[in-house]
């Protein structure tokens, strides 16, 4: 009885030390396909920093080769899912994360570098579970450039340009005639103006919705000064409803000068300029309630116009108005087109001043504008046959 | 003094901002930045200006009881309304659940959009007028108008489906829209850009001096 | 004056009537379209589709409610689309109108069943940094400083507090930028201001008035990609697997175009008619 006891006590004992053979086997086999599965990526190579060129300083630009288990890697339990960008100021310093990229990346701008210190980088390729790391790069400094040699061929351009310009103004100073196309719209004007004037109804001349910092809002309120010096000797009603201050403030100084200027001081009032309102659709409702209920028998459309252009031109034709368009806006010009007498293309906008006023310098600007026009025309030329032959790509000029 | 102050900021703020173009070191780098906030500002200040005009030019009607009086009047209210309930809420006024943001919500938007709306019904009445096949050139516009019309919407499809692919509608639009269009804003935007140039450079060096009064 | 003379002078509030029978009327049926994929789509949605998960995406919502109905789809369908894809979205406007335009295309997106499954999270996932004033030059300042230009979100918490902004300094931590626009400033200003100076990737959704002009910067490579108007938005849902409004309203803008198309043709017909009778 007691021997089939021990016999059974040496069985246990048999058995639980087999059952704790077979756990620590199972523990290493397990240990050993977990190190398996979080095996580390391979690391990113060629790290390289340097400072960001073209730039105000603060900057230094790293760049690696991604790790070959980044996309497309054959692995897929070390596959990389991102890069860390890793930043000391010491060689065998501490390194701090600076941020992060997504897989793929091969560039990261460090953007909270000071100017003049020296700053050590490495990138970490960042596995499912590991991660690994690249070599410290040659450490960089950021600096501030004075020149931005990108720009360079802009700079070029835009001297030559200059300068043909100045040339021409000079050329026109010293008494050169010059000739100018004639622009069947700036030639209505004086017609426009005169219909008004015979049939006893206002002037609306609408200057765009933008403010004073587009070159276009500028342009119109140059043509409203001609435009009011003939409405001042016509003795025709002139009003301009603004969307914006400043232009409100700029219209009244032009209108009482041209008044002034034409002999009529008297007929100036400065309620013939207001203000409506910034909104764009809001200005449109209300100048179009002007049209509406003032019938005008002449509608200037000037300046810089969006989507409510075709909404003032019909209503002015819906009304009868004489319209006289004029924008740099090529997505509007096909409406001013439809819906207008005449319009203003582009360029000519910015002629009108000239033309209006024939002033010999402004015309000789002009003239300098052809020679930007010879230059495109070359390079367009030009450009277009090497890229269709093969031989040079022009196209870096102008970048 | 009056004409000539203007022309001299124009000049030195206008040169000094195509040279930060070029360069981008400190300070200069930051001018730009410094000049925008100057006009912002002052354009902000402007608005003022523009506010008691607008009231101004509307009071006048209302009392002087001219054409179109009652619509002043409307303005009057909207304008208050609009001041009026944005002060009493104070910061964050353009929160949903505000009293601000259910005004824009109800009464601004679908007025907006309504206004934008219009645009529809004139594009139709503009085009039924002007596209007709007066001569050569308006005849092929003609043509391009209807093959995009058609082209951009999916009855294009239907109705040109059983041509080679390539020949259909809708490649026929890509391809005017790639090629002729393209090619057309091009040449008005690079004579656009050199307009500009232009007038900015007779700007600066002070010969278009109407926009700050005077001959 | 006969027929054709009155056909030639048609008052437009008969086109007027016509038009608004054929925008509302189809409003109401759902009409299965055929709506094929053109190019300049299919460019942009690559372009999308090469992004890692993760990746941050800069969206400037530059309209106001009165182009809404042709460009709040566009935004539903790319929030949509980033939140299937986990993609980062970083929302401003140039616009004041952008930064609430954009809310309520969230508050549509964010209800939807798939997407409530995801779960995104503001600050984690999406952020809404506002409006800042100054048009083209916030561009610009973004290029050197993104917390500083915005330094506080659309609610008024910090912007460098928000962990989706950790570590985003400029364009140079920013893997796309998607702008939908309805003039200035927008699409051109993005194309002037970012991508030239900061090389940014840059895609955009645009009003079909609007489109036309941009066309010349998708050729040059400058834009990636561009939805144009209705049809640019219908194409993006098709794209992307999701039909959705900008599909649904197609019908009604295909029968307003037939309209019109039809109004033009019988102008022609009553023009030539009329010259014809005036000649002989």
């Amino acid at each position: 009885m007691l021997d089939r006891f021990r016999v059974v006590g040496q069985e246990k004992k048999q058995m639980i030390r087999f059952s704790f053979i077979f756990l620590f086997t199972l523990l290493l086999f397990s240990s050993a396909t977990g190190q398996e599965a979080t095996l580390p990526p391979s690391p990113p190579t060629d790290v390289i920093a340097k400072d960001t060129p073209n730039d105000a300083g603060g900057s230094i630009t790293i760049t690696w080769k991604k790790s070959p288990d980044d996309i497309g890697a054959v692995r897929e339990e070390n596959k990389v899912k991102g890069y860390e960008i890793l930043r000391s100021t010491e060689s065998g310093g501490e390194y701090e994360v600076l941020g992060k990229t997504t897989a793929g990346a091969e560039t990261y701008f460090d953007s909270h570098a000071k100017n003049g210190v020296l700053y050590y980088y490495k990138v970490r390729a960042l596995g499912m579970q590991s991660f690994s790391e690249s070599l410290p790069a040659t450490p960089a400094k950021a600096k501030a450039q004075w020149l931005d040699w990108r720009r360079k061929y802009t700079f070029l351009l835009a001297l030559i340009l200059a300068l043909s310009i100045v040339y021409f103004i000079n050329q026109a100073k010293s008494g050169k005639q010059l000739f100018i196309r004639k622009i069947a719209g700036l030639e209505a004007v004086e017609e426009a103006v005169g219909r008004a004037t015979e049939m006893g109804r206002k002037i609306f001349y609408i200057p765009g919705i933008s403010d004073m910092d587009s070159m276009q809002t500028i342009a119109a309120v140059t043509i409203l000064g001609q435009v009011a010096k003939k409405t001042a000797e016509y003795e025709a009603k002139l009003e301009v409803p603004t969307s914006r201050s400043l232009v409100m403030v700029s219209c009244r100084e032009t209108i009482k000068e041209a008044y002034s200027n034409a002999g009529r001081p008297d007929l100036y009032n400065e309620d013939m300029v207001y203000y409506l309102t910034d909104d764009q659709f809001g200005y449109t409702a209300a100048v179009d309630g002007l049209f509406v209920r003032e019938k005008p028998a002449a509608v200037f459309l000037q300046g810089q116009f969006y989507a409510e252009s075709l909404i003032l031109a019909e209503t002015g034709n819906y009304v009868g108005a004489i319209q006289i368009a004029g924008t740099a806006q090529p997505a509007q010009l096909p409406f001013f087109v439809a819906a207008c007498d005449y319009t203003l293309i582009g360029e000519e906008l910015f002629a009108a001043s000239a033309y209006l006023s024939r002033d010999p310098k402004l015309l000789g600007s002009l003239k300098g504008q052809d020679v930007g026009k010879f230059i495109f025309l070359f390079f367009i030329i030009v450009g277009s046959l090497f890229i269709t032959f093969g031989i040079y790509d022009l196209s870096f000029l102008f970048r | 003094m009056r004409r000539e102050v203007p022309l001299a900021i124009t000049a030195i703020v206008g040169f000094a901002l195509i040279i930060v173009y070029f360069i981008p070191h400190p300070p200069f780098n930051h001018s730009r930045d410094f000049f925008e906030d100057l006009f912002f500002i002052i354009a902000a200040f402007a608005i003022w200006l523009g506010c008691l005009n607008l009231l101004k030019v509307n009071a006048d009607k209302v009392y002087r009881q001219k054409k179109g009086w009652l619509f002043s009047v409307v303005v009057w209210f909207g304008f208050f309304l609009m001041v009026i309930v944005g002060f009493w809420e104070g910061r964050g006024f353009m929160n949903p659940g505000t009293t601000f943001y259910y005004l824009y919500d109800k009464l601004y938007y679908p007025l907006n959009a309504t206004m934008f709306s219009i645009l529809a019904f004139f594009v139709a009445s503009a085009s039924y007028r002007a596209f007709r096949a007066r001569n050569k050139e308006a005849t092929i516009l003609l043509i391009a108008a209807l093959f995009v019309m058609l082209g951009r919407v999916p009855f294009g499809y239907y109705l040109s489906s059983w041509l080679p692919e390539g020949w259909r509608l809708g490649n026929i639009t890509d391809w005017i829209m790639d090629f002729p269009q393209t090619a057309a804003q091009r040449a008005i935007m690079i004579g656009i850009a050199l307009g500009i140039v232009s007038s900015s450079l007779r700007v600066l060096l002070g010969l278009e001096r109407t926009f700050a009064s005077g001959e | 004056m006969n027929f054709l003379e009155k056909l030639l002078a048609l008052d437009r509030r008969i086109i007027f009537l016509f038009i608004a029978i054929a925008v509302a009327l189809p409003l109401f049926f759902t009409v299965k379209l055929h709506i094929e994929v053109t190019p300049v789509v299919r460019n942009l949605h690559n372009a999308l589709e090469a992004l890692p998960p993760g990746s941050k995406v800069l969206v400037s919502l530059d309209y106001d409610p009165g182009s809404m109905p042709e460009l709040q789809p566009m935004a539903e369908s790319f929030f949509r689309y980033c939140f299937m894809r986990d993609l980062k979205i970083i929302i401003i406007g140039l616009w004041p109108n952008g930064p609430i335009q954009a809310n309520s295309a969230l508050e549509v997106i964010l209800n939807e069943p798939d997407i409530k499954k995801k779960n995104p999270k503001y600050g984690i996932d999406y952020v809404n940094l506002g409006y800042t004033a100054g048009n083209e030059v916030v561009i610009e300042r973004m290029g050197s400083d993104i917390p500083v230009t915005f330094p506080k979100d659309y609610s008024g918490s910090k912007t460098e507090d928000l962990p989706l902004m950790k570590g985003v300094k400029n364009f140079n931590n920013i893997d796309f930028v998607y702008n939908l626009s309805a003039g200035y400033p927008g699409t051109v200003e993005w194309v002037l201001f970012g991508v030239d100076p900061y090389k940014i990737k840059l895609g955009a959704g645009n009003t079909a008035v609007q489109a036309p002009q941009i066309y010349p910067y998708l050729n040059s490579g400058q834009l990636v990609g561009l939805l144009g108007g209705m049809k640019g938005g219908a194409e993006f849902e098709i794209a992307t697997g999701h039909p959705a409004k900008a599909v649904k309203f197609m019908f009604s803008q295909s029968v307003s175009h037939a309209l019109i198309c039809f109004f033009i043709l019988i102008g022609n017909f009553a023009y030539f008619a009329t010259r014809k009778k005036k000649g002989a």
